[in-house]
């Protein structure tokens, strides 16, 4: 089972495009015919995948599998199609198609009554075939044919309810956003391909290293890290996630766990061993992460729609994820990448949950009670905020562990500090939001009841695996995850029980400050707020980036456009125009001699006659040839 | 003693009354008889030719006889034309007929 499913990993990707294409071309007007066919396709997919890293994983032995076949095939040019799999795809492949597979469950309850129930899982079908075959690729050119069609799975699920003006703009917005990343990117790639004539990962690593700390090397770095930052939302491309929301919920837990968001760190974990190769950018990656973490969290903290803060919350957990591969731990971000996967579906699942009961209402200042109303959604949710902030033993707690030992023991003192502050926020806004929303008076008056299990149901899987997929990377199974996601580059270290205090305490600490003054009230948010009223607007207005933004784009691409626009009306447009007046006054000039009258063409006729009379007689008969 | 030059220099003169006609004179009328001139000065070429440069053989006079004929029809077609532009316009002067342009 194991090597067949290895040798036919192909179908992993494959399958959910399958499913798209039927329901694209033949059951779209059925949509739970539509709805069950997707969610075969990725549970066949799941299967696999869960085969295939189970193995893996059970086996304890690092695997590689690499199979391709020709392309494109001309001189100077070759370019391959193939999957590569090894304990990062296996991982990967996992956690995209469980979170995929659950969210498409929920889906069925959550999208029950939307008149594009048949497109929708179309579209899941496909942003899940992207990102498997993107995990699978073996060649940065298939990596980036796939990553495109993220985006468009994206742009085309952001943009949903594409009747709201809000959710058209937001799309718009993750689009263009990714296409300023992406455009990096395609460079970065063609550099690759010009210098090293090829692009499979294993024919570059052979070669990387006769480039190692030149500045071209550097350049292409920094080009290929522009892709990441766009689509996992690193500063200063992230303002396009938060927007993101605009899509149904259990969409942006997908784009925030799995598919979308995930891609760019799992770029810079394959890319290693080009980034690594330079110092100088895997500084620049570690300071975008970690400057992502904090600036993303700090925002959280003022937020008051729910998907709002949560999606913050993923800035800021992308950001630690970046900021591990920056310093080299890369085994511990691809571990906070898969643990945070599924605390963060099930966070927003979780959201999804109460805005559906509560018919449409974000605002966590209008919920509340919701503890009584809603046991399984409060109490999975809680779970999913508890590994968040890091406490032990759940999962969130071992990965953000691993990232901060590796700061600390790495010498990123800095950087460590700076996660530990991130972990004490992450706990404070987390727990805000929980006490706020489910254990605060119920403000609103709509009555909430518990949803249909098919969203329970994925809630409290999600749930479990939010308290054990952490173990696989733990002390406790004695880092098997460390040695199975690994290569040259990525770094380990003693586990130090100095840092897994430190990083619970903290995490408690938050707790409680958010006890204290959201629960309890001992403290008043008010007088808080109003004592820091600059920084409180400087955060709720989330650093003003998206109006700098805007200016830039009124005073530069308008700026442009203006230019241009002078230039067609005055340069391009005169001289065309310039051209046709020529040709109208010529016309005018010879229009007098056409006048109608038979007897002025009769002279020029004879005037003719004897030119040419004259010219025969006088010149000889070469004067008309 | 009529020598060849005469008769050419007869047709040259004719043909230059006639190309006159066509070009100066306005009525209608007058244009088309002025027509006439100068294919009878050509008829007068022909013949002269035919005497004087390929003796013996009929083909000038020939040429002659088709010329006439042509002329013939031309002239009623040519009439036919002022008639139904006079229908038109009340006049047979040539700067009132100023149809040919675009």
């Amino acid at each position: 089972m194991f090597v067949w499913s290895i040798q036919h990993a192909w179908l992993i990707a494959l399958l959910p495009f399958v499913a798209f294409a039927l329901i694209g071309l033949f059951s779209h007007k059925w949509p739970k015919i539509s709805a069950y066919l997707s969610i075969a396709a990725i549970f066949v997919s799941f299967l696999m995948a869960t085969i295939i890293a189970g193995g893996t994983f059970l086996a304890g032995e690092a695997i590689n599998y690499e199979v391709a076949v020709k392309w494109i095939n001309m001189p100077g040019l070759q370019v391959d199609m193939g999957i590569l799999i090894d304990g990062l795809t296996a991982v990967m492949l996992v956690v995209v198609t469980l979170v995929a597979l659950l969210v498409q469950i929920y889906s069925l309850g959550y999208m029950d009554k939307d008149p594009g129930f048949a497109s929708y899982y179309a579209y899941q079908s496909i942003f899940a075939g992207s990102m498997l075959g993107l995990v699978l690729a073996n060649n940065f050119g298939q990596i980036f044919v796939f990553w495109e069609l993220v985006g468009l799975a994206s742009y085309l699920l952001i943009g949903f309810w594409f009747g709201r003006n809000s959710a058209r703009e937001a799309a718009k917005k993750a689009f263009i956003t990714n296409r300023v990343g992406d455009f990096g990117f395609l460079l970065g790639i063609l550099f690759l391909q010009i210098i090293f004539g090829t692009l499979n990962f294993t024919g570059l690593a052979g070669e990387i290293s006769s480039y190692a700390n030149t500045g071209l090397l550097i350049v292409i770095s920094l080009l290929l890290l522009a892709g990441p930052i766009g689509k996992s939302a690193q500063f200063p491309l992230h303002v396009w996630l938060p927007d993101a929301m605009e899509g149904p919920t259990p969409v942006s837990a997908l784009i925030h766990a799995a598919t979308m968001v995930a891609a760019g760190v799992y770029l810079i974990a394959r890319a290693l061993f080009i980034f690594s190769a330079t110092p100088e950018a895997m500084i620049v990656i570690a300071l975008v992460g970690g400057f992502t973490a904090l600036f993303a969290a700090t925002i959280a903290i003022v937020q008051n729609d729910i998907k709002r803060i949560l999606a913050y919350s993923t800035l800021s957990q992308l950001g630690y994820m970046v900021m591990a591969m920056g310093i080299g731990a890369m085994t511990a971000g691809i571990f906070h990448l898969m643990t945070h996967a599924f605390f963060k579906a099930l966070l927003f699942l979780g959201a999804g949950a109460v805005i559906y009961a509560l018919q449409d209402e974000q605002d966590i200042w209008k919920m509340g009670n919701l503890n009584k109303s809603m046991p399984i959604t409060t109490w999975t949710f809680v779970i999913g905020a508890l590994a968040l902030s890091g406490i032990p033993p759940l999962s969130g707690f071992w990965s953000k562990d691993e990232i901060l030992l590796g700061a600390f023991a790495g010498g990123y003192t800095g950087l460590y500090i700076l996660g530990t502050l991130v972990a004490f926020i992450t706990a404070f806004y987390m727990f805000r939001l929980i006490f706020v929303a489910f254990f605060g008076k119920n403000q609103g008056g709509v009555k909430a009841v518990e949803p249909p299990k098919t969203m329970t149901l994925p809630l409290i899987i999600l749930a479990f695996m939010a308290i054990v997929a952490g173990f696989v990377g733990s002390p406790l199974a004695n880092y098997r995850f460390a040695d199975l996601v690994t290569y040259a580059g990525a770094v380990h270290y003693d586990p130090s029980l100095l840092v897994m205090v430190v990083s619970s305490l903290v995490a408690i600490a938050g707790i409680c400050l958010a006890w204290l003054i959201y629960q309890k009230q001992a403290i008043s948010a008010e007088e808080i707020k109003g004592k820091f009223s600059g920084l409180y607007k400087l955060l709720y207005n989330k650093y003003y980036i998206d109006e700098l933004y805007h200016w830039l784009i009124k005073v530069f691409v308008d700026g442009t456009a203006k230019v241009l626009f002078w230039i067609d009306i005055y340069i391009v447009n005169g001289f065309i125009n310039g051209l046709a007046s020529l040709a109208g006054s010529m016309g005018r000039l010879l229009s007098y001699t056409g006048n109608g009258q038979v007897q002025t063409y009769a002279l020029y006729m004879f005037a003719g006659i004897i030119i040419i009379l004259a010219a025969i007689l006088f010149g000889g008969l070469a004067i008309l040839l | 003693m009529i020598s060849f030059e005469h008769y050419l220099l007869l047709s040259t003169i004719i043909f230059g009354i006639g190309l006159y006609g066509i070009l100066a004179r306005k009525n209608a009328v007058a244009v088309l008889m002025s027509l006439e001139l100068m294919l009878n000065a050509v008829n007068i070429n022909f013949i002269a030719i035919n005497k004087f440069v390929i003796t013996g053989g009929v083909t000038g006079q020939l040429f002659a006889i088709f010329v006439i004929v042509v002329a013939a029809a031309e002239v009623a077609v040519g009439l036919a034309l002022i008639i139904s532009i006079f229908r038109q316009k009340k006049s047979v002067n040539l700067n009132d007929f100023n149809l040919l342009k675009w």
